[in-house]
């Protein structure tokens, strides 16, 4: 596991070559954040998939979750894996690169090229670390904002996501209405709950009990806190997972040997599979941008900028939406997309439901799901059609 | 999406007759969502559903239909009132906790409402249950009673007392007979109570 416990800096570079495009706005053009700071000069790096059509009707925007990045697509520069939504970006998939435009940005506070507490800090030439502003789910979508603005599109066709991804969706429709024909929030919730703020704090206080972290510093310092970022993530990646989902891939079955060893090492496999998550989210993560991420994530609840009303946030909104849940989420249930359908229907607005039944957990919006892809793509379909987008050729 | 002409009951096709074009229309217990389908491309309509089980919201969504899963007798309390130009209950209002209270709803959320009910006052069902001594066991009514979901079932002359009870007024009243044909259902209905093996009403809440 040592072996993989690499510096950071060295990371860093690799980062650099692979963040695909981006765009540092002028300083005029800073972000404006909810915390009354702001980000100057904002920089925003994004990867596209497809092609933009004549009208620019045809941009779908794609939301990665707490640990997700622009590729959504595609070989990841760093790990050599298939982008975080494979099963569902791409040439006939449900949201297909043969039609659409796709953009998938890094968000603000992330490590893959956007604005975040990995950047030197001009007034310091030192990196941010603590020193970055606190940002929200808003200023995320803000950002993006400014990014369709420098790409010149107005519309976007849909915007989809999971997870903190689908709470960029709920904001994406809240925020800018008129800008989003047809919304897509998977796994996702209209404000954080107590129990994920919780899971969220103890992943924090693992990496600033790193002594490593060295209060945030550990970049100029030459350290980086992979033990405590390690920790933080296989705790999480429990919450993604389901106990069925747990049972049926490791049950209680060890791992190279025969018996127990009566030591601490990793006797089961469920424990080597966990340890293997954290190592390797180390090699392309920074652990203050944990800290950041998580913390927008904890912040939001978007019926509190809407006078305490869901239904006030999509009061009279055109846009159609479908939200979707599984069955086996307990770290976003079903009861949590309900309530946003519920408020959609009391604003009178144009949406679909959609449970699947399924063991995988909060995970399930990335993995294999043939039930929701059809569905899924019957969603987008009947949408790109009443955009008047034309049909895909078929072969 | 491909242009389906989907295979309706006969009765849903007496329905989709009663539906204004280019009007709102909400389909409570919608199924695979074919009478929402085609209302959507026969009729232009503004076509929504609500639907209990999985596999049919999964249907409906998958054909580019608005449709969100929930239940009749908990989530109707949650539409705006008048909404909707029709909300629509085919076959439904039997199998709910409180028929009355989802009426109410209904008559509330639509300017006009069209419900259909199987009529257990049929003569089949009356002579099963008399002859026989058994609960009946007919076309409309194909369930034996340990597993149906009709646990509210009424005659077509009890449905038109709740719907004086709920001061309803009946825009038009269809007789169907077991093959899905339908007659003008005649007032005050006696003889349709007997001979009709279910009815369609369209409904508007009486101003």
């Amino acid at each position: 596991m040592s072996t993989l416990f690499q510096p950071l800096s060295t990371l860093s570079g690799d980062v650099g070559a692979a963040i695909g495009e981006s765009v540092t706005f002028d300083a005029d053009r800073a972000l404006k954040l909810d915390s009354g700071g702001e980000i100057k000069p904002l920089t925003v790096a994004w990867k596209t998939y497809g092609t933009l059509n004549a009208q620019k009707s045809n941009a779908f925007l794609v939301c990665h979750a707490l640990t997700g990045d622009q590729y959504a697509a595609g070989t990841h520069p760093i790990t050599g894996k298939p982008g975080w939504w494979q099963t569902m970006v791409g040439p006939g998939l449900p949201i297909d690169t043969d039609r659409f435009f796709v953009i998938c940005a890094n968000v603000v506070g992330g490590c893959m090229g956007s604005s975040g507490p990995h950047d030197v800090d001009p007034a310091t030439n030192q990196p941010f670390g603590l020193s970055f502003p606190v940002i929200t789910i808003r200023d995320m979508v803000r950002a993006q904002a400014m990014l369709l603005d420098h790409l010149g599109i107005e519309q976007l066709f849909c915007v989809a996501g999971g997870s903190m991804g689908g709470m960029q969706v709920l904001q994406w429709a809240a925020s800018y209405p008129e800008r989003v024909f047809a919304a897509l929030p998977i796994a996702t919730a209209a404000r954080h709950s107590a129990q994920n703020i919780a899971f969220h704090e103890v992943g924090r206080q693992a990496i600033m009990a790193d002594p490593d972290w060295q209060a945030g510093d550990y970049l100029s310092k030459g350290t980086n806190p992979r033990k405590g970022l390690a920790v933080a993530r296989m705790a999480a990646h429990i919450t993604y997972l389901s106990e069925a989902a747990l049972h049926r891939k490791f049950g209680r079955t060890l791992q190279d040997r025969e018996a127990l060893s009566y030591r601490f090492d990793a006797d089961f496999q469920v424990e080597s599979y966990l340890r293997h998550q954290g190592s390797t989210f180390v090699d392309r993560f920074d652990a203050n941008s944990y800290l950041y991420i998580t913390r927008a994530m904890d912040y939001f609840d978007l019926a509190a900028d809407y006078g305490g009303s869901l239904a006030e946030a999509f009061r009279g909104s055109k846009t159609r939406f479908c939200v979707v849940s599984f069955t086996s989420d307990w770290l976003f249930p079903t009861i949590e997309s309900k309530k946003i359908v519920h408020a959609l229907n009391a604003g009178g607005a144009n949406v679909s439901f959609v449970e699947f039944e399924t063991d995988k957990g909060h995970d399930a919006f990335l993995l294999e799901v043939p039930e929701m892809f059809a569905t899924l793509r019957g969603f987008v379909d009947a949408a790109a059609e009443a955009r008047g987008l034309p049909a895909k050729a078929r072969a | 999406m491909l242009m389906r002409s989907p295979i309706l009951r006969p009765e849903l096709l007496r329905i989709a007759d009663m539906v204004a074009p280019s009007s709102r229309v909400l389909d409570v217990g919608c199924g695979d969502g074919a009478l929402l389908e085609h209302l959507a491309r026969s009729k232009n309509v503004d076509a929504r559903g609500i639907e209990l089980s999985q596999a049919g919201v999964n249907a409906s969504v998958a054909r580019g239909l608005s449709v969100i899963q929930g239940d009749a007798d908990t989530d109707l309390a949650e539409y705006p009132s008048r909404a909707f130009d029709y909300v629509i209950l085919s076959q439904t209002i039997q199998a709910t906790r409180q028929p009355k209270v989802v009426l109410e709803h209904l008559l509330r959320i639509g300017r006009f409402v069209i419900v259909s009910i199987p009529n257990f006052g049929f003569w089949k069902v009356r002579l099963k249950l008399a002859l026989a001594g058994r609960m009946p066991l007919t076309g409309m009514l194909s369930h034996p009673w340990y597993e149906t979901p009709n646990i509210h079932l009424c005659t077509i002359a009890d449905f038109v007392a709740l719907t004086d009870a709920l001061n309803a007024r009946i825009e038009r009243a269809l007789a169907v007979d077991e093959s899905g044909d339908v007659r003008t259902l005649s007032t005050p209905g006696y003889w349709d109570n007997l001979t009709a093996a279910g009815a369609i009403f369209l409904l508007a809440r009486a101003e």
